[in-house]
């Protein structure tokens, strides 16, 4: 008998590192707009964030795909060495269709989420 | 991006501190409906007479960011110029189906979500451009939203000076408490710009964070 659910992409940060930016939020908004979760390691740098928000505008199309859901916990406060020579690191995230994937309660290091089958 | 733009971005902060603007670009950010031209509104009411656009109960009324240059705010005699830019809602998601609650119909409500999500592409490219950001939160509201950090972190990935404005403290199930908690790193201010409470302290932060 064949499962029937939500398929979700758990991708490392092995391979997340090695993917230029663009090319992470077309393999993220390509999933999601397929109905699939996907799960990032060590997530989004803030400018790819707003990035992701600016190309997930541009698809919405108000019949099949409304947006995105993104959950990701607020990125830690920076030392002046790393805001000099450092790059912002994002944290864990997950990123689904608006129309599947529901925040329930967001805190400092929780984050609850219901997914719609 | 520009070679330029990536050193301004990590050293512009280091500059700032030498070279002082005579004039700030202050952005208004905020998801829909926190209050942000209700905001825009009282600070140029009270600094230049006039105001800058109608707020409304319906989510993205704003669907287009407005500029407003040379508003002079004057504090314990400290000046401050800055230009306004009142920003669309930021969302991740626009469903036209919201829109019909407000007694639109089909074409109408449809319409407006695509010019909304103009409106979140725009509000983003602004980004760019600023000196520094009041962003605008529903105190009522859960301030953990995506939009919320998003804005946040783009803020402290530029270095520019950010303030958060915890807005409608005259609702009474509101928690600027909980926004501070959320955002212990950034000063917050709890106001509501629809009546005018606690205005004062908001001009004097932004005298000191923007001056």
């Amino acid at each position: 008998m064949e499962m029937e659910g939500v398929q979700m992409h758990l991708i490392s940060k092995e391979m997340l590192e090695k993917m230029p930016s663009m090319e992470k939020l077309r393999m993220i908004l390509d999933n999601v707009k397929e109905g699939k979760i996907v799960v990032l390691e060590t997530g989004l740098t803030p400018e790819e964030e707003a990035k992701l928000i600016e190309m997930t505008m541009l698809e919405i199309d108000h019949e099949n795909f409304i947006g995105i859901e993104v959950e990701s916990y607020p990125v830690k406060e920076r030392s002046m060495f790393s805001k000099l020579f450092g790059k912002p690191k994002g944290r864990l995230t997950v990123i689904g269709p608006a129309n599947r994937l529901k925040t329930l309660e967001k805190q400092a290091d929780v984050i609850k989420a219901l997914v719609q089958v | 991006m520009g070679l330029m733009l990536a050193i301004r971005k990590r050293f512009g902060f280091i500059l700032k501190l030498f070279f002082k603007k005579d004039k700030m670009r202050i952005g208004i950010y905020g998801p829909p409906n926190a209050g942000k031209t209700t905001l825009a509104n009282r600070i140029l009411r009270d600094w230049t007479g006039d105001v800058i656009g109608s707020p409304s109960d319906v989510p993205h009324e704003t669907r287009r960011a407005k500029l407003r240059e040379g508003v002079k705010i004057e504090v314990d005699g400290k000046s401050l110029t800055i230009d306004i830019v009142d920003t669309p809602g930021l969302a991740t998601k626009i469903d036209f189906h919201e829109f019909l609650k407000y007694g639109m119909d089909e074409e109408e409500a449809k319409r407006r979500a695509k010019e909304a999500t103009e409106g979140v592409i725009e509000a983003i490219k602004w980004l760019d451009d600023l000196d520094g950001v009041l962003l605008v939160m529903d105190a009522t509201e859960d301030p953990f939203t995506q939009v919320n950090v998003t804005i946040v972190g783009n803020m402290e990935a530029r270095n520019l000076p950010l303030l958060i404005v915890a807005n409608k403290i005259d609702l009474p199930n509101a928690s600027p408490a909980r926004i501070k908690s959320a955002f212990p790193q950034h000063p917050v201010v709890p106001i509501s710009a629809l009546k005018g409470i606690n205005i004062d302290s908001l001009y004097k932060a932004m005298a000191e964070r923007f001056g």
